[in-house]
């Protein structure tokens, strides 16, 4: 019983935050394009998931996310889904190296994550109908877009991680309570 | 450690591999039938939209306070350059006005009682950009409520914006025609030749710019800036929509025909209020595709 609320709990919380930010990318920062392209706050909140909580975690937060960017997409349903599946898959493999404080690694894994993202979204939706330019791809929409989003990211890696240590808490005196009873 | 990995599910090596195949049906439903997302889509409409609204209309009042901060100079002088194009536009109008009896006239003698521009439409408001930055495409607060259908035309500022592609209860996604994957069937209006009018991703992040090609013109009557409206041809566009103005043009390699850029009428950059057109074009309803 205790195991089911604790569940429903992270659930809930980790759903509130994708709610959160799925409202900042498409409704706040679309005002706020800088160099032609807005954030992927999102993909933060992937990685972040990722590589604090592990694979697990990264693998059922990414297919949420795709799911919902896939039902405003209008491409091909599923594509946003398994990509971002595999990118929290792939930071929860670095959930050993992680340290909370530790700002270094975190910034690596989100800029590199959401290159990948870009080189993969130009590989399956610009390379294959014959636009082979990826150097103005890469300097134009992939680059500025990782830039960005490890800007944006600084703010919602620190908010993530407050709500998780802030929840963490929460559990850990939930049994607490049950040790002393 | 190992013990609670055992109690806490499946672990993650399989869970990926059900996922990934989970996607991989997806893809395949959404290919074959057409499939974006089903009851989703209901909860995406209830939950999502509500608070887009709300944000679309703080950003947009927050957006008008700014605005309210000109100065009196800058007023003064806006207002006189307004009444100046007052005049101008006046005089404009008296002339078209004779020319537009002119052509009811010749219209009525024809008897062609099949004026395109009148067309039903309803005004929407966009309340979300696009999700990623590789697509050009926007939600708009109006859904099948108000009686949109996927396929209908969107307009603004008098010129073709693109097409409804999916729509839920209070939503619909817009394409818009600078899109990468968007293909429109065009026609230059002076010489009724028709194009196909493509959206780059390239051209339009370098100059502003929507290519067209295979147009079919022998004669070289096409000239830099000529109107390009929808053709009649086209399945899914109503004809007469205004595109844009050709902007260059040149020869392709076949000697047979040419390609070029066309500017669009529409400010894709600015763009917060919408016209759909609440008609589908009929030649695409009657295939039933």
């Amino acid at each position: 019983m205790k195991d089911y609320k604790i569940y429903l709990r992270r659930i809930l919380v980790v759903a509130l935050v994708i709610f959160v930010c799925f409202l900042l990318q498409t409704s706040v920062f679309s005002r706020y394009i800088l160099g032609g392209v807005t954030p992927n706050i999102l993909l933060c909140v992937v990685s972040t998931y990722g590589f604090m909580k592990g694979r697990r975690y990264g693998i059922l937060t990414g297919f949420s996310v795709g799911i919902l960017l896939d039902i405003y997409s209008g491409a091909y349903f599923g594509m946003y889904a398994l990509i971002y599946l595999y990118i929290g898959f792939l930071n929860g493999l670095f959930k050993k190296q992680f340290f909370g404080d530790d700002l270094r690694l975190p910034m690596i894994l989100i800029g590199t994550s959401d290159f990948i993202y870009g080189i993969i979204s130009y590989l399956t939706l610009y390379f294959i109908r014959g636009r082979y330019e990826l150097g103005f791809y890469v300097t134009n929409i992939i680059l500025p877009e990782v830039v960005y989003t490890l800007l944006v990211s600084i703010f919602v890696y620190y908010i993530i991680l407050h709500i998780n240590n802030w929840v963490e808490n929460l559990e850990k005196k939930g049994s607490d309570r049950i040790g002393t009873y | 450690m190992r013990q609670r990995k055992a109690g806490g599910g499946i672990p993650s090596k399989y869970l990926l591999t059900i996922m990934s195949i989970i996607c991989i049906m997806l893809l395949f439903i959404s290919y074959s039938t057409g499939f974006s997302g089903g009851p989703l889509e209901v909860v995406a409409n209830h939950i999502f939209i509500p608070m887009q609204k709300g944000i679309d209309y703080i950003g947009g009042s927050i957006s008008i306070s700014s605005a309210d901060t000109k100065t009196k100079e800058e007023l003064i002088s806006e207002n006189e350059d307004l009444q100046a194009q007052v005049q101008d536009l006046n005089s404009q109008i008296t002339s078209l006005q004779l020319k537009l009896d002119e052509l009811k006239e010749l219209q009525d003698l024809y008897q062609l009682d099949q004026t395109y521009y009148d067309y039903e439409t309803t005004g929407a408001r966009i309340i979300g950009k696009g999700t990623s930055n590789w697509f050009n495409t926007f939600t708009i607060d109006k859904g099948t409520s108000d009686g949109i259908e996927v396929n209908m035309n969107v307009l603004a500022d008098g010129g073709l914006v693109g097409i409804v592609t999916s729509v839920g209860k209070d939503y619909a996604v817009v394409r818009a025609i600078i899109d990468d994957t968007s293909n429109t069937s065009a026609t230059i209006s002076s010489t009724e030749d028709n194009c196909i009018v493509s959206g780059s991703l390239e051209q339009m992040t370098k100059n502003n710019l929507i290519d067209f090609s295979n147009l079919d013109d022998d004669d070289n009557a096409v000239a830099i800036g000529d109107t390009v409206v929808t053709s009649n041809i086209s399945d899914k566009y109503l004809p007469g929509l205004l595109i844009g103005y050709v902007s260059s043009i040149q020869e392709d390699d076949n000697d047979l025909t040419k390609s070029g850029t066309i500017t669009p009428v529409v400010d894709f950059k600015h763009l917060s209020d919408v016209l759909v057109i609440l008609q589908v074009k009929e030649s695409y309803k009657s295939e039933g595709l």
